[in-house]
């Protein structure tokens, strides 16, 4: 030691270690600096990406339908992660699926190649979500679809039904799903076809609303009622619970029965109406044959039968009329007020049954409003839709505001609000318009998205934001954007749901459905030419088809695997075909081959190392029965 | 210090040896050894798993006296799955009517608990010896039969084939990785079965010789 003190001097090594002890704490500051920010300091920002965050490989807690407006499609995505998971396609055709592409869903769509999906309703026992269907209505072309949560697949489009033009106030299920209840939107002079000067509006054309059926075991929808009412726009609606079991409420706007320009016709009067109907006397004067037949529907006339339809009135252009959990309160909101009403059940069957009366419409009663409310909750600029919580609140959207305003049911106290970005339509919690919500979870279906995402073009996403509902104050937790456009949703625990992930080989009744190779043919019966076809890991069994022009082709195609997720598609250009087929699934492609030529098949849906070379070949002979019409010049 | 030779010489000289009745305590343990047989009958031989990023949880194969069992769960087939895997190395579908094993497997089980429950009614000590050397033989047939299919599956594979790869035997016990496979092969609750089966008898033979033994002294 002392020899290098010696030989470097006594100074020299003190700068040296001054130095050393330096630079040691520099880098250390650097590490510091350079590591990510903590919990602590992140603050409400780490906690809301703990609140939202799933892991990989994990799974969401909850399912969220959210309804693909005038996209046709549902959506589904997790909550509270909000990625979205996957699309249904219902009113409208689907390459991604090939959904609209093979006959058995072409014949379900019909002509059709758009709908305006609206409110996603899932079915329901003893007003508790049982997961077995979800409903939506088509606000364009007047259609209710039944979708299979069994395998996520639409299983019945009904309609358009007869009478119903703009199918907008559905669906929503009674507590046993007796019936999806939906409404019509604009009125029409019926039957449907029947054309009326607009002058004659008023007495010439008529609203109604609907209850469709559905049988308990299948979920086949087939009409049950309808209820004709004065040319009024029916909006939105619920069904009643618990002690206002047996009720369905609508809201109403237009009750000028104006037309022209309705945005300022028809907002003169300060109230419009919400009307109570009575879904199980309608269903007994049906029975009882007291309903006229309109359009080959079962049509009650409230002017023949008393007791089916009430009116009520509520501030005016309402948009929601939401029933709470326990069935005992219905909130209708005036779009353009800043209250919202909460209407006592049991108010309103008093006042029925001592026929407090304010005068009538066409026939139909009119409840004294001070009769029926109980309450008007100041929450807010231009309320539209509530739903409830497991703690006794309502959380009600404010398009006008921009917010979400958190009320107490009974005290009718505002304890909470939140900006929300921007103009909410409708709102979806957990559960929320059940007797049994589960908080936790709220999300804002806003109609614009203002630039709060990477810059897309004009055409701009809606956005969907999840709130955290659990505490005293609601939180933001997640900005999600979505396509066009969350009308509604519905959010359901993941553990009520038990899809399959292939159909079982054993169920598949398919008489046409081949699955072995050696069972793969194509047959000729005069100029129809059948093809029984196996898609499998790597191929597409017949690899050739060979028709003569003008030959009617049906493909009977297979997949026979038993495996999640092995879906193969089958592509065929030119000829504007595109099926996909999940494992386990037989389906029907059908044209006619009008065109020559040589037109290879291909697999669209990646499945293997080898899906590349899943492919084949449909020879068009010229000649055939088009030849002389079609001949290729 | 006595041969082997010595042993069995001393045998044949007392072949009063093999006429020698069964102990009760020795019927008892071919009582056992016989009621060990018949989850051999109802439970998996072997087992084989397939692991890969893919299917992290595997995918599974059970082979049992009379069948072949692919894992199912309502999401995949696992036999149909290895069969789909397979045939784009060339290799044959595993089928069950491939297997002549599972029409004489069980039989040959039940042949040789009949042969047990004779030796412990008739009670000599040949009977035993009798059911055990067929035991031995049945064991060691079955054994090299299995790692014979094993070997054809793996070496009989379809020239035409999208992956050619080496011809390769699975592994009959332990670990292999086989392409992006890793194959597990082990024993079932059925095997531990036969092995109770033959370790009992070896007892019962052990105690007799025993007993005979003592009774001489």
């Amino acid at each position: 030691m002392n020899a290098i003190i010696e030989k470097y001097g006594k100074t020299r090594l003190a700068w040296l270690g001054a130095g050393a002890l330096f630079t040691l704490i520099l880098s250390l500051t650097v590490v510091s600096c350079n590591k990510a920010p903590s919990a602590e300091e992140l603050g409400g920002a780490a906690e809301s990406a703990v609140a939202s965050y799933v892991a990989p490989g994990d799974t969401d807690e909850y399912y969220l339908f959210y309804s693909g407006g005038h996209s046709g499609n549902v959506y589904v995505a997790g909550v509270p992660s909000m990625r979205h998971i996957s699309t249904i396609p219902v009113f409208a055709p689907y390459p991604a699926t090939g959904y609209g592409f093979d006959a058995e869903s072409k014949k379900m769509l019909g002509d059709y190649t758009w709908g305006d999906v609206h409110h996603p309703a899932i079915s329901e026992t003893k007003g508790d979500y049982d997961g077995r269907w979800l409903f939506v209505n088509d606000n364009g072309n007047n259609r209710i679809a039944r979708i299979d949560l069994r395998d996520f697949k639409t299983k019945q489009i009904l309609g358009p039904v007869p009478n119903v033009s703009g199918f907008h106030g559905g669906s929503f299920v009674t507590p046993n799903t007796e019936y999806v209840l939906a409404a019509s939107r604009f009125s029409v002079p019926l039957p449907k076809g029947t054309v009326a000067p607009i002058e004659e509006y008023a007495t010439k054309y008529s609203g109604v609303v609907s209850g469709i059926k559905v049988d308990p075991a299948s979920g086949e929808m087939s009409v049950g009622f309808q209820v004709l009412t004065p040319p009024f726009n029916w909006d939105l609606g619920d069904a009643g619970k618990g002690p206002s079991d047996g009720w369905a409420f609508w809201t109403s706007y237009n009750t000028e029965r104006a037309t022209g320009k309705l945005e300022v016709t028809s907002t003169q009067k300060d109230r419009d109406y919400i009307a109570a109907v009575n879904w199980k006397a309608a269903e007994k004067a049906v029975a009882e044959g007291k309903a006229d037949t309109i359009s080959g529907v079962k049509v009650i006339d409230p002017k023949k039968v008393e007791g089916v339809i009430y009116l009520i009135p509520c501030s005016k252009s309402p948009h929601g009329v939401d029933v709470s959990p326990d069935g005992k309160y219905f909130i209708g909101s005036g779009k353009l007020q800043s209250i919202t009403t909460a209407y006592n059940v049991e108010k309103m069957l008093t006042a029925i049954q001592k026929k407090d009366f304010s005068g009538n419409e066409d026939g139909i009663p009119v409840l004294n409003y001070d009769s029926v409310k109980d309450a008007e909750v100041n929450v807010g600029l231009g309320p539209l839709h509530t739903q409830f919580d497991d703690q006794g609140y309502a959380y009600t959207s404010l398009f006008v505001e921009s917010a979400v305003a958190k009320w107490k049911l009974g005290t009718w106290e505002v304890a909470d609000k939140i900006p929300v970005s921007y103009n909410i339509g409708h709102l979806a919690t957990a559960e929320g318009d059940t007797v049994n919500p589960d908080g936790k979870y709220l999300i804002a279906l806003n109609k614009l998205s203002h630039g709060r995402h990477l810059n897309v073009g004009p055409s701009q996403p809606e956005s969907s934001q999840l709130i955290n509902i659990s505490g005293e104050k609601m939180k933001l937790v997640y900005d999600a954007f979505t396509e066009p456009e969350p009308h509604y949703a519905q959010i359901i625990k993941a553990d009520k749901l038990k899809p399959i992930e292939v159909y079982p080989k054993e169920e598949n009744k398919n008489p046409n459905a081949v699955w072995d190779v050696k069972d793969t043919k194509v047959e000729r019966n005069g100029n129809a030419v059948t093809v029984k076809m196996i898609a499998v890991r790597s191929t597409l069994e017949p690899t050739k088809i060979e028709v003569n022009q003008g030959d009617k082709v049906t493909i009977y195609i297979t997949n026979i695997e038993q495996t999640t997720d092995e879906l193969h598609g089958f592509g065929l250009g030119e000829y504007n075909i595109n099926v996909v087929i999940d494992p386990g699934e037989t389906k029907t492609i059908e044209f006619v081959a009008d065109k020559p030529g040589i037109f290879p098949y291909y697999c669209t849906n990646f499945c293997s190392a080898l899906h590349q070379e899943m492919q084949g070949y449909l020879l068009v002979k010229p000649g055939g029965s088009l030849a002389a019409v079609k001949a290729p010049k | 210090m006595e041969g082997k030779t010595g042993i069995i010489s001393r045998l044949m000289r007392e072949a009063s040896f093999f006429d020698q009745p069964l102990a009760p305590r020795c019927r008892l343990a071919i009582l056992i050894g016989v009621l060990a047989l018949i989850p051999a009958l109802f439970f998996p031989l072997w087992h084989m798993t397939f692991r890969s990023n893919q299917y992290p949880d595997g995918l599974s194969l059970h082979i049992y006296a009379s069948q072949l069992e692919g894992g199912k769960t309502p999401q995949r087939d696992d036999l149909r799955e290895i069969n789909a895997l397979n045939h784009y190395i060339g290799m044959r579908p595993l089928l069950e009517s491939d297997f002549s094993e599972f029409t004489w497997l069980p039989f040959a089980i039940g042949g040789l608990a009949l042969l047990a429950l004779r030796a412990t009614v008739i009670g000599k000590m040949s009977n035993l010896i009798d059911v055990f050397v067929l035991f031995a033989y049945f064991g060691l047939y079955s054994f090299w039969s299995f790692y014979h299919r094993l070997y054809l599956y793996g070496h009989n594979l379809d020239p035409t084939a999208a992956i050619k790869v080496a011809p390769f035997t699975p592994p009959l016990i332990g670990t292999q990785v086989v392409g992006n496979f890793t194959v597990n092969s082990y024993p079932g609750l059925a095997s531990y079965a036969l092995v109770t089966f033959a370790v009992m008898l070896t007892a019962a033979i052990l105690l007799s010789w025993k007993s005979a033994k003592a009774q001489k002294q």
